[in-house]
């Protein structure tokens, strides 16, 4: 009787199995993919196309201009402003809060059973909407009916019209930024330090190193250098990204002095309808963030240790 | 250069003690390894010494001079921490020169641009480099000055933590498990560099680990601690030969020493599973007495004057040079006999089978009795040239009378 070996089940191809691999792959990334191309790169392209014509809002035809758009950009002097603005704000932006909030992680990141409060305490202007938050602030500094201003006045100086003095505008408005971002950044830097080894302080403390400033230059600084990058650029980013609260408080009053390059872009689409302007002043928008992210990165990464 | 001495430490972290009232001396010179089990205690005694916990009760003394309320790099000590602790940002070199950078240069020479314009840290610093290149020259780490920690191995870690502890010329040398992340062979070579360094530098070294071979084969002394007390000080021979307490005893020695209960009879003998043994000990009829026995002090072929203890065979753990053989005594259902034999007689040992009844022999010179608190009892006498039957009829004749 001839034993009848049951044949075992094929296996595949070797290149209908690549395929079937490939399918798997490019069925997993498509709905991703497909997101980010119609919610970011699509927007992009369409922005860019735009930027090179001369469209308006409810236009009925559409003709290209060329760079004409760019050109116009930078000799305008209200974008020219605009920019100016958008850049002292982040120049005081970013390192007042860096600092701040590296500042409070070093004080809150030693307490015990204070941590909790102090964390939830610093974090909640984070968790509010700016928007919502702005209106509290235009009270809060309001020069008849603000509590801001009646300390001041209780404590024998001058009213002071925060929002409406063109040289105190930009600077109230930093304060509000930092503000908000003290939190948010104050939370990456306590898990900054709590990566920090315990062990490395006491060597420090038997080496001599044992004053604050001493173990802060070089312990503490040296090895939040990853977290203190990640926080600066993040920051610049927001604040570059400036926008809710000169729309709410300001409308980029009084007089341009608080007018800032995303609020500058909302003006020129939805207020003016030079959607094609408006286009190209967010391209250079997005340039200067791309700009000046990479350089931060590639210039704190070499003197950032892992 | 300087001894080192304790006096009445006492340590609790909120309700829980962790030291009790600790007194240890240590000359000038010598190498005191603090050796006992996870969470004795031994770490939070080093950092008291360091400076680096404060005690709640006793003083700290070096050189003759009491440390209390100095600051760890005031106190002249230098520490070595398990896990390196080496500043990951900062070269070989600079993590050596530390110590001295914070200890020579002032506040505004210290600071990185402000300081380079001074004169006198040119100065200092090439002092520095001298020394720490002389020290680095002698731990054979002189060739990679410019590198990181991160690009250095566990060896060469290890030897730029110690060298940075001898650029500063300590007069104690505190080491808390310094080869525990080690793999086992570098070890083991560690254990030996280590040991010869002591020898040459002449420091006053304390020494944490938990390995007992390591303390064993470095120290000139060894303080047995558990639970925040030091149940024995002494060189090693004396803490192997002659452990003050049970815990002791297990604790050094591999393998683990073995216990077997026993019952002191009339007069003092000690009788064991039923048979009386040639000893007597100054305790009461009737107490419980536990005899412990080295691995080696069992032997499978008898001697003149030996006792014997019947068990069964269970397996062999061959090492090569030597060969851990598991018993389990007959009567009664106890922890596993263990037997150190060595090369001698390999056939016999291959002969062995499982389960197999024998009978262990071994003097009643080399048995360890401890009473029912765990604590050594001397015996009062020891008939090691009686013969079994002799032992026999002297415990009838002592029943009979």
């Amino acid at each position: 009787m001839s034993a009848i070996a049951t044949a075992p089940p094929r296996a595949p191809r070797p290149a209908q199995r690549r395929w079937v691999e490939s399918f798997a792959g490019i069925g997993f990334a498509t709905p991703a993919f497909v997101l980010l191309v119609l919610t970011n790169i699509a927007p992009l392209v369409a922005l860019a196309i735009l930027s090179f014509t001369d469209y308006e809002m409810g236009a009925v035809d559409i003709h290209s201009v060329g760079a004409a758009n760019f050109s116009k950009a930078l000799h305008d002097p209200v974008i020219r402003r605009s920019l100016g603005n958008t850049f002292l704000y982040v120049a005081i932006v970013v390192p007042a809060s860096v600092l701040l909030s590296l500042l409070v992680a070093i004080l809150v990141h030693r307490r015990t059973r204070s941590r909790g409060f102090y964390e939830v305490v610093y974090f909640l202007p984070v968790t509010t909407t700016l928007i919502a938050m702005a209106t509290m602030w235009q009270f809060l500094l309001h020069p008849q009916l603000g509590p801001v201003n009646a300390v001041l006045t209780s404590l024998g100086f001058n009213r002071v019209a925060f929002l409406s003095e063109p040289s105190l505008v930009l600077p109230t408005l930093a304060a509000i930024g930092v503000w908000q971002l003290v939190g948010f950044n104050m939370v990456l830097f306590l898990a900054g330090l709590s990566a920090i080894p315990r062990d490395l302080y006491e060597a420090a403390e038997v080496d001599g190193a044992s004053h604050p400033i001493d173990r802060f230059l070089r312990v503490t600084w040296p090895l939040l250098g990853p977290t203190t990058m990640f926080v600066t650029v993040t920051t610049f980013i927001t604040a570059f990204k400036i926008f809710d609260t000169v729309a709410v408080m300001t409308r980029g009053g009084p007089m341009g002095s608080s007018m800032t390059l995303l609020y500058a872009v909302y003006l020129e689409g939805f207020q003016y309808f030079h959607l094609s302007y408006a286009a190209t002043l967010t391209l250079i928008f997005l340039a200067f963030t791309l700009v000046f992210s990479v350089t931060q990165t590639f210039f704190l990464d070499r003197r950032v240790h892992y | 250069m300087a001894g080192l001495s304790l006096k009445g430490i006492s340590k609790g972290f909120g309700t829980t003690p962790v030291l009790g009232h600790i007194d240890l001396d240590i000359a000038d010179g010598e190498f005191v390894a603090l050796v006992g089990p996870s969470g004795c205690g031994k770490s939070t005694l080093l950092r008291i010494i360091a400076g680096l916990e404060r005690q709640d009760a006793g003083t700290v003394t070096i050189g003759g001079a009491p440390v209390d309320h100095l600051r760890p790099h005031e106190r002249k000590v230098a520490m070595v921490f398990q896990n390196y602790a080496l500043y990951p940002h900062m070269t070989v070199f600079e993590n050596m020169a530390l110590p001295l950078t914070m200890s020579r240069l002032n506040v505004l020479e210290r600071i990185p641009l402000l300081g380079a314009l001074s004169p006198r840290k040119r100065a200092v610093m090439r002092q520095i480099a001298t020394e720490v290149n002389a020290v680095a020259a002698q731990l054979r780490i002189d060739t990679f000055g410019a590198r990181r920690p991160g690009q250095l191995s566990g060896g060469q870690r290890q030897r730029v933590a110690l060298g940075r502890a001898m650029v500063r010329d300590p007069d104690v040398f505190l080491m808390d498990e310094p080869l525990s992340n080690l793999d086992a062979k570098l070890r083991v070579h560690m254990r030996t560099e280590l040991a010869e360094l002591h020898a040459r530098l002449g420091v006053t070294m304390v020494y944490v680990t938990h390995d007992q071979v390591e303390a064993m084969t470095m120290a000139n002394r060894l303080a047995v601690m558990d639970q925040g007390d030091i149940l024995q000080l002494g060189t090693p021979t004396e803490v192997y030969e002659w452990p003050a307490s049970i815990v002791v005893a297990q604790f050094i020695g591999s393998p683990g020493i073995n216990l077997l209960p026993a019952t002191v009879a009339l007069g003092g003998r000690v009788e064991l599973m039923g048979r009386a043994l040639p000893v007597r000990l100054p305790l009461e009829p009737g107490s419980a007495v536990t005899i412990g026995l080295r691995p080696e002090s069992l032997r499978m072929h008898r001697e003149n004057g030996d006792c014997e203890v019947a068990c069964q065979f269970k397996r062999r753990e061959n090492l090569g040079s030597e060969s851990i053989l598991h018993y389990s005594a007959e009567a009664g259902g106890t922890a596993p006999i263990l037997c150190k034999v060595g090369h001698d007689d390999v056939a016999g040992l291959e002969s062995l089978r499982a389960a197999e009844g024998s009978i262990l022999y071994f003097a009643p010179a080399g048995c360890h009795f401890f009473d029912a608190k765990g604590l050594r009892v001397e015996p009062l006498q020891i008939d090691a040239a009686m013969s079994p039957q002799q032992t026999r009829a002297a415990a009838t004749l002592e029943v009979v009378s």
